[in-house]
């Protein structure tokens, strides 16, 4: 395969070897690509910078920071906050009950149809998300839940008592933890099955200890795609809003849901905050999928 | 190892409480609607309800119009790269993962703001156009999944060749890509198309800031204002959820392996 420089089309006409001559009939390579980055451009960028730009704008048009500045209000520093923790709390514990999943089906002698069941129930879980999760979760450990119901009865132990509620920091979270630990298992278990026996046994031959296998071998060669990952499940919680808001209504005051409120009723009087939210979100789970990127191309080399 | 075998079976068995309870539990509330018994009472109601049926075929609809166009946008761009545009690659690349950069919300925001009725392309002027804008929107939600589906499928088949065959026995563009390349990653694009499926057909934020009468909105309502209709919701729509994936399972079994297989 040449690399036939197509932003200069008179040079790729002259140089172009006999397979691809075709190139008098150039826009036909641009055909095929054309709807896509059309399609891109119309639809994923344009409206996303639209909205990056207004964050920068007053009612009139005018450049200013009013509107960043305004993000400081504490009802909105609430928000975020409280959509950083839970995203945080869901994507570490996802991540680290993945990889303990991960590890137990592929190097804990289990019988091979538990991986496979395993893996295909994660491809499920992972997408069972929005909606009807919040309503599994409600019928499950809302106030007539089965397992609150249950532990009432049999154990006499109500955990509302406790201060619980599904309603809450920790009931979103571990609703969350219902399509986060399964993403893990999904991404982590190929990077695992990487993890070749050869290097065991070679570790093993020049004397070391399992221990220092796991330390000095598994950990390092799983460590980036396992942070990788982290920060994937990380922008998938931040970006969410169907489950909380099914389980929670407008109760949890996460920026999502913020957002929506804002988006339906503008309930901050102010629209182009409402861009300085949408802009506050891109931020953030921008800033998580270039650590993403970084740790993937990191972690690729010993997958190969 | 023996202990090691032991804290593997601890762990799936935790795993696997966590997973379960809260489909039998969702299950079981699915099935009390009916002072005393069990019934299916639940399931007659919701199923019987007209709303349902409407929202579920709007839902249905949207998401097949939405593969439709995932296969159109992502087929020819991916089969052109691999052919003639590999520079282009990490481009197409990043703009396939922006998606899960940017939120749904976000996207669906700035469409409401872009395509209003006094814009140049007055989407939200009309229903229909309103229709179609969700559908695009949810191919954007798509993406992501449509591309790597169908590009892992071009990376089994060796394109240069399949295309040097077909123009040399006269083929022209469209027949190649509609009868030789489409039909040999088949398997990918159906793959891709039902993860599409399970992501549109209960697709919540988009189609309710767009006031879409779609399932998803449709199941928020149910949520707020019924007692077991909603848990014998979640139980079809984790049904769906699980056929999507047997199927994608099950077509993986006929999936040619990958050309450049060494091991």
């Amino acid at each position: 395969m040449t690399d036939i420089s197509l932003s200069r089309p008179a040079v790729a006409d002259n140089s172009a070897p006999p397979a691809a001559a075709r190139g008098a009939r150039l826009p036909t390579q641009w055909l095929g690509v054309a709807p896509f980055f059309l399609f891109a451009i119309l639809f994923l960028i344009l409206p996303t910078a639209y909205l990056m730009v207004g964050a920068f704008q007053n009612a009139e048009g005018a450049f200013t920071l009013d509107n960043i500045a305004a993000l400081a209000q504490p009802s909105i520093v609430a928000a975020y906050w409280i959509s950083i923790k839970v995203s945080f709390a869901s994507s570490i514990l996802g991540a680290l009950i993945g990889v303990a999943i991960a590890i137990a089906i592929v190097r804990g002698g289990l019988p091979s149809w538990i991986r496979s069941a395993t893996l295909t129930f994660s491809g499920v879980a992972s997408n069972f998300a929005g909606v009807p999760l919040a309503f599994a979760f409600l019928a499950t450990l809302g106030r007539l839940g089965l397992v609150t119901v249950l532990l009432n009865v049999l154990f006499g132990f109500n955990i509302y008592s406790t201060g619980f509620n599904i309603l809450s920091f920790w009931g979103l979270t571990l609703t969350y933890l219902y399509f986060q630990i399964p993403l893990m298992v999904v991404i982590i278990v190929p990077a695992i099955d990487g993890i070749k026996k050869e290097w065991g046994e070679a570790a093993a031959t020049l004397g070391a200890t399992g221990a220092q296998y796991w330390r000095m071998v598994v950990i390092p060669v799983l460590w980036p795609s396992f942070l990788g990952t982290v920060i994937l499940l990380f922008a998938n919680a931040f970006g969410a809003i169907a489950t909380a808001y099914a389980l929670t209504g407008s109760s949890l005051n996460i920026v999502p849901i913020l957002l929506y409120a804002q988006i339906r009723g503008d309930v901050l009087h102010n629209a182009n905050l409402g861009y300085a939210i949408a802009f506050g979100m891109i931020v953030i789970t921008g800033l998580a999928n270039v650590f993403y990127i970084w740790f993937r191309t990191r972690s690729e080399r010993w997958l190969k | 190892m023996k202990s090691g075998r032991f804290w593997a079976w601890l762990t799936f068995g935790i795993g696997a409480a966590y997973f379960f309870i809260p489909l039998i539990a969702t299950l079981e509330f699915s099935l009390r609607m009916r002072r005393g018994v069990y019934s299916l009472d639940a399931y007659q109601v919701v199923l019987g309800d007209v709303r349902f049926q409407e929202s579920f075929g709007y839902s249905v609809l949207a998401a097949i119009f939405t593969i439709i166009l995932g296969i159109l946008l992502v087929v020819p761009a991916a089969y052109w790269i691999r052919l003639r545009l590999p520079h282009l690659r990490p481009i197409v690349e990043f703009i396939t993962l922006l998606p899960l950069v940017i939120p749904a919300i976000v996207i669906v925001f700035g469409y409401i703001r872009m395509y209003g009725s006094n814009s140049p392309l007055p989407f939200l002027a009309t229903a229909g156009g309103t229709n179609v804008l969700l559908v695009i929107g949810y191919a954007t939600l798509a993406l992501p999944y449509m591309y790597r589906a169908v590009d892992t499928g071009l990376s089994t088949i060796n394109v240069r060749t399949l295309t040097e065959a077909a123009q040399i026995l006269g083929a022209g563009w469209t027949t190649i890509i509609t009868r030789v390349i489409l039909p040999n990653v088949l398997i990918a694009v159906l793959s891709g198309a039902f993860l599409t499926f399970a992501i549109v057909i209960g697709e919540f934020t988009m189609a309710s800031l767009l006031n879409r009468p779609a399932f998803g909105p449709y199941l928020q309502l149910m949520g707020a204002n019924r007692a077991y209709e909603p848990a014998a919701l979640a139980i079809i729509a984790f049904a769906i959820t699980w056929g999507c994936m047997s199927l994608i399972q099950l077509l993986s079994r006929y999936a040619p392996k990958p050309a450049s297989y060494s091991r």
